[in-house]
């Protein structure tokens, strides 16, 4: 019996630690959504965001105010980032914009670096972190309020980016953009402001994915690679789907945890590091373009 | 689009130009008035290990500094240094051994510190046929302590295996006796790399000594994920976890995941590597009662500090090299001080053996130097101002280690409180030391390796 | 006005295709392989060590990396992942069969690097672009923790990091590093043809064919899984070779933390920035991501010596070559080669300007 009950501990540690990486794989899915660019640097822009807005908290600002001038920075890079990167390249290859958008990552890290230093930081988020009484006493699972909080807030956005996307007028602009940004500006879609949108978006995404992460490990330089925990979410979930985010998160979240206590242990253990991009690869052969993303449809 | 083209010549001039100024390193002996002394400082300021890499080779600088403007330099012989940013990563601090092995005044370097055991492997082959002092303060190839086969590597204060001897040590003595520890659990949660397993082999003998139960669980870099690894925890109902991680972001959600899954921090010794200010501050309210075990003792009090503080910060403003100055008096920076300080006493030994006061020294004198290190008297730790951060111990021709032992503290919060009473030693040091030459004599054998005479 | 091909004529097919089909090329190539071969009299052992031995080491991977992505066009990170497999491969070669030649271990090490890279490449022939990128990754990662978590890749050493064996070849053990860069030119050069040559071929035009449109080269009778297999193949024991290099002429240690995700991307900067679908661009993007970030250090320190704070310089430095990089995508996305391209056509009508 006690077995069952930890077996549905690390069923429940998964489920939540894959909401954590949906968090973040949505920013990637958003940029992808609106200007087919695979954004290597969203890591690098979690860093900076979080990093920027626990800065500003030391400079003085309180929380709440500190709020909205990080988001406003984040706009600001995403609006250089598309004026000086994205648009010099707009007519190039997938690999040079995946090039691109990997220098931007280095760009981005050094200037954070640059901007408020190597100190390690702590963000406190008053939120506990611990768990939550009654919730272990009567089921024996371990949730947290952090957990509750990040999967309330990973539910809000996903649901509000899914109706941007496929109920607004200004979702099926962005839409447009992607599919052919040429005959979007054609019919008279503003290709500026909808990309500063997206942008704008993906830096919020990218702030409030870097403030839970944070929360748990601190604000610190190893923050970049919750980008490469994310890449098999999008690759299982659809590079261009948003509910296929959430769903692919928790898939790779509980399948790694249960792999790696239940399995792990005949190989030494480790084997998170490689399960989930071996369990994407083993998706895409039998879905090549991911549980919910768009059909790939190739004109020979 | 004029822009457009000048880019385009510019773009492939600039590579051309930089292979050109690359070049340019070529050492120019200039005619100095006063004696030099050329020390390189490989240091790490991007990249994953940023805040330990700032902290202790600002505190190297600092010290070498501070001995200039407060002592007018080692007997007269001005200290003068060159920084190379290795990224923690093993080909750029192969690059920088070969760009620093001479420095700007035409000096050969005399040691090579690069605090990572990877990058110090990548260059133990070449550092005797350079006649380089490979000083691992505290981390490294472990059995190098056995200075018959490697003469040119060193590894004062202390190394992993003696380390973790004193960690279970510490257990024992806080269970109530080494024969309470029959039938406890103690994990060894780490990274799971070598430096991760390096103490392995030593507690798995012990824990058959001892009869405790020895859980091994590793953690995937980069870490920021424990969960699974803690739930296990507390199904094996550890007694004691020890914490072998790398990097503030694995430290920090050690804490606040195992908080989550209840398990107390006062059970949890993380390791002098990955322990520091910085992890505790990861980990948030989370790290209260973490045990983190000391090589160096970190404050300001200590005299050097204090003094340092004063010079570098207070009477010369921006002599210091810390970017932020709260920094001084921290675990990183007093290492690095402390690794500094070894560098002088080695540096005035050497001078003293080969009559050469007041002039500067070539490698192997540096390393005869090195190699008589003593820091038994009182007198001489307080002439450096570091009595009491450092326990006494000597290096001598067979034993590169020198002291093994360490303290324990404690994080209160805000700082580190020391909780052992003195520096404490593993159960049988005797034991760890054998382990040890016998590792560097199989190694001495399969690579026909003559071991060295020395006297007891 | 030198460099033109008026007078040189061509009378037989073997000439016709030749390498390098004017003369001036051929001398030009004949002085840079002897300035090539007589550089250790002349420079100091960090130039050797720290610069070329990498440098030509590097070329090698970027080569197969260009190979797969270029010729290719498969999308791939794990390049990493096979310089590990050869390094790994070699160095148990050369433990386990006495007296074994280096080159032949180097060969050998190459091949194992070839079957892991048909095993990864296997999903390429349902997945393609970005996507197949990311499944790349899964062999880079699994590839370096299974070399790390076995314990007989590394012969049950305690440590944990191996100390690479010395270089011996008939008796001779070269180890200064003006032999071990004669060791590993012979290497790079005979491959670095092999390679060209095989560009030239149909087996290039069968992976331009596949990189081109895939679908219209399976229809036109070119088997895709042997086309595809084949260029992973081929680009994995460039990698490997690479590897094996790597560890035993440079960094004289074999263990999988050097062969990180960072490598892969270093390695694909020096394809992209060089100039895909190239040879030559794989040397000269080597050359680029290699000197770029020493140049920038030894720059910061000339510039602001000790003045700026050297954590700000480092980040300073990573910033800048971060913008570097997509200035040189956006100004010559065709790479270095491209830009060697055009100063060759006009050298060809030098002095004149059209």
């Amino acid at each position: 019996m006690g077995d069952i009950f930890f077996f549905v501990e690390v069923l429940v540690a998964g489920l939540l630690s894959g909401v954590m990486y949906a968090l973040v794989a949505l920013g990637f899915v958003l940029i992808y959504k609106a200007s087919s660019v695979f954004n290597f640097a969203q890591g690098a822009m979690v860093f900076l965001a979080v990093l920027s807005f626990v800065g500003f908290m030391e400079l003085g600002l309180p929380f709440w105010a500190a709020l909205p001038v990080t988001i406003g920075m984040m706009v600001l890079v995403g609006m250089a980032t598309e004026r000086f990167v994205l648009r010099p390249l707009v007519s190039q290859t997938e690999e040079t914009l995946l090039m691109a958008t990997i220098g931007l990552a280095f760009v981005i890290e050094g200037l954070a670096q640059f901007l408020w230093g190597v100190d390690v930081r702590n963000l406190d988020l008053g939120i506990h972190d611990e768990p939550i009484g009654w919730v272990m006493d009567t089921t024996g699972m371990l949730i947290s309020q952090l957990d509750i909080m990040a999967g309330v807030v990973a539910g809000i956005m996903v649901t509000a980016l899914a109706l941007l996307f496929s109920r607004t007028k200004v979702g099926r602009g962005l839409r447009a953009v992607a599919d052919d940004h040429t005959a979007a500006l054609s019919i008279g879609i503003p290709l500026k402001h909808i990309w500063m949108l997206v942008w704008a978006t993906a830096g919020v995404v990218a702030l409030v994915a870097g403030m839970l992460w944070g929360a748990r490990s601190g604000v610190q330089f190893a923050l970049v690679w919750v980008a490469l925990k994310a890449l098999p979410v999008l690759i299982i979930g659809g590079f261009t789907s948003v509910p296929g985010v959430i769903v692919a998160g928790l898939l790779v979240g509980a399948s790694e945890k249960v792999v790696e206590v239940y399995f792990g242990p005949y190989f030494g253990g480790g084997v998170e590091v490689w399960f989930p991009y071996i369990l994407a690869v083993l998706f895409l052969l039998i879905r090549p373009e991911g549980l919910f993303g768009e059909k790939i449809i190739r004109r020979v | 689009m004029l822009i457009h083209k000048v880019l385009r010549r510019v773009l492939p001039g600039v590579a051309a130009a930089g292979a050109l100024l690359a070049s340019a390193i070529v050492p120019t002996s200039t005619l100095a008035q006063q004696p030099e002394q050329y020390f390189p400082v490989a240091s790490m300021r991007v990249g994953p290990y940023n805040a330990m890499g700032t902290g202790i080779f600002g505190g190297v600088i600092d010290y070498l500094n501070y001995v200039n403007i407060k002592h007018g330099g080692v007997n007269g012989v001005k200290l003068v240094y060159e920084e190379c940013e290795t990224e923690y990563n093993a080909a750029r601090n192969v690059e920088c051994y070969q760009r620093l092995l001479t420095g700007p005044n035409g000096q050969k370097m005399l040691v090579w510190d690069p605090y990572g055991t990877p990058l110090a492997y990548a260059v133990i082959g070449r550092v005797a046929a350079d006649n380089v002092v490979l000083a691992q303060a505290g981390y490294g190839r472990t059995d190098a302590a056995d200075g018959r086969v490697w003469p040119w590597v060193f590894g004062a204060t202390a190394n992993y295996w003696s380390q973790i001897g004193m960690k279970l040590n510490f257990i024992a003595q806080q269970e109530g006796g080494i024969e309470k520890m029959k039938g406890k659990t103690v994990v060894h949660l780490h990274i799971d790399t070598a430096y991760g397993r390096e103490p392995l082999p030593a507690m798995r003998e012990i824990a058959k000594n001892w009869g405790f139960r020895l859980v091994e669980i590793p953690i995937a870099p980069p870490g920021l994920e424990q969960q699974s690894q803690w739930l296990q925890i507390r199904k094996e109902k550890a007694d004691w976890v020890t914490f072998w991680g790398a990097g503030a972001g694995m430290s920090g959600t050690a804490l606040t995941t195992a908080a989550r899954v209840g398990f107390p921090r006062n059970k949890i010794i993380f390791v002098t590597f990955g322990g520091a200010e910085e992890d505790m501050i990861a980990g948030g309210a989370a790290a209260k009662d973490t045990h983190v075990v000391a090589m160096v003792l970190p404050g300001k009090e200590w005299p050097l500090i204090a003094d340092i503080e004063k010079v570098l910060y207070k009477d010369n403003p921006g002599k210091g090299n810390m970017q932020n100055p709260n920094r001084v008096g921290t675990i990183y920076y007093n290492r690095g001080v402390i690794a500094a300080a070894n560098y002088i006493q080695a540096m005035k030994n050497a001078q003293r053996i080969h009559n050469k006061v007041g002039k500067p020294i070539n490698g192997a004198e540096f390393r005869d130097g090195y190699e008589a290190i003593d820091w038994r008297s009182a007198e001489t730790r307080k002439e450096y101002g570091i009595d009491g951060m450092i326990p006494p111990y000597r290096l001598t021709c067979r034993d590169h280690e020198g002291a093994g032992t360490f303290h324990m503290m404690q994080w209160d919060g805000a700082k580190f409180q020391i909780v052992t009473k003195d520096w404490m030693a593993a159960p049988d040091p005797k034991f760890i030391r054998k382990l040890i030459e016998d590792s560097a004599e199989k190694y001495a054998k399969e690579n026909n390796i003559k071991l060295r005479d020395c006297p007891e | 006005m030198f460099y033109r091909e008026a007078g040189q004529f061509r009378t037989s097919y073997a000439q016709d295709t030749q390498l390098l089909p004017l003369r001036q090329d051929r001398v030009g190539m004949l002085v840079v392989l002897i300035a090539a071969v007589l550089i250790p009299f002349f420079a100091n052992d960090y130039w050797l060590g720290a610069i070329l031995i990498p440098w030509l080491i590097l070329s090698l991977v970027a080569l197969g990396q260009n190979i797969l992505m270029g010729y290719a066009g498969q999308l791939s990170l794990g390049s990493a992942g096979f310089m590990a497999v050869g390094a790994f491969a070699c160095y148990n070669f050369m433990l386990r069969i006495d007296g074994i030649p280096f080159v032949v271990a180097v060969v050998l090490s190459g091949v194992c690097a070839a079957l892991v890279g048909i095993v990864f490449g296997l999903p390429s022939l349902r997945i393609r672009g970005l996507y197949l990128a990311v499944a790349t990754l899964a062999s880079q990662f699994f590839i370096v923790w299974a070399l790390d978590k076995f314990g007989w890749f590394k012969n049950y050493d305690p440590s944990g990091v191996i100390t690479a064996q010395p270089i011996v070849m008939f008796g001779h053990n070269f180890a200064s590093p003006g032999e071990k860069y004669w060791v590993v030119l012979v290497i790079v050069v005979v491959l670095a043809l092999l390679a060209k040559n095989m560009a030239r071929g149909s087996v290039g035009r069968g992976w331009m064919a596949v990189r081109d449109m895939d679908v219209a080269a399976e229809v036109m009778g070119l088997s895709l899984l042997r086309t595809k297999l084949q260029a992973f193949a081929i680009s994995s024991f460039y990698c490997g070779v690479g590897g094996a290099l790597f560890a035993f002429a440079y960094l004289q240690t074999v263990e999988p933390s050097a062969f990180t995700i960072e490598l892969s991307f270093r390695i694909l900067f020096m394809v992209i920035i060089g100039g895909l679908g190239t040879i030559m661009g794989s040397f000269l993007g080597a050359g680029f991501i290699l000197l770029m970030p020493i140049f920038l250090n030894v720059l910061v320190h000339s510039l602001f010596g000790k003045s700026v704070d050297a954590t700000v310089a480092s980040s300073l430095e990573q910033l800048v070559f971060g913008i570097m990089i997509i200035l040189f995508l956006i100004y010559e996305p065709l790479g270095l080669a491209r830009i060697w391209q055009l100063t060759k056509e006009r050298l060809r009508l030098w002095p004149f300007r059209h």
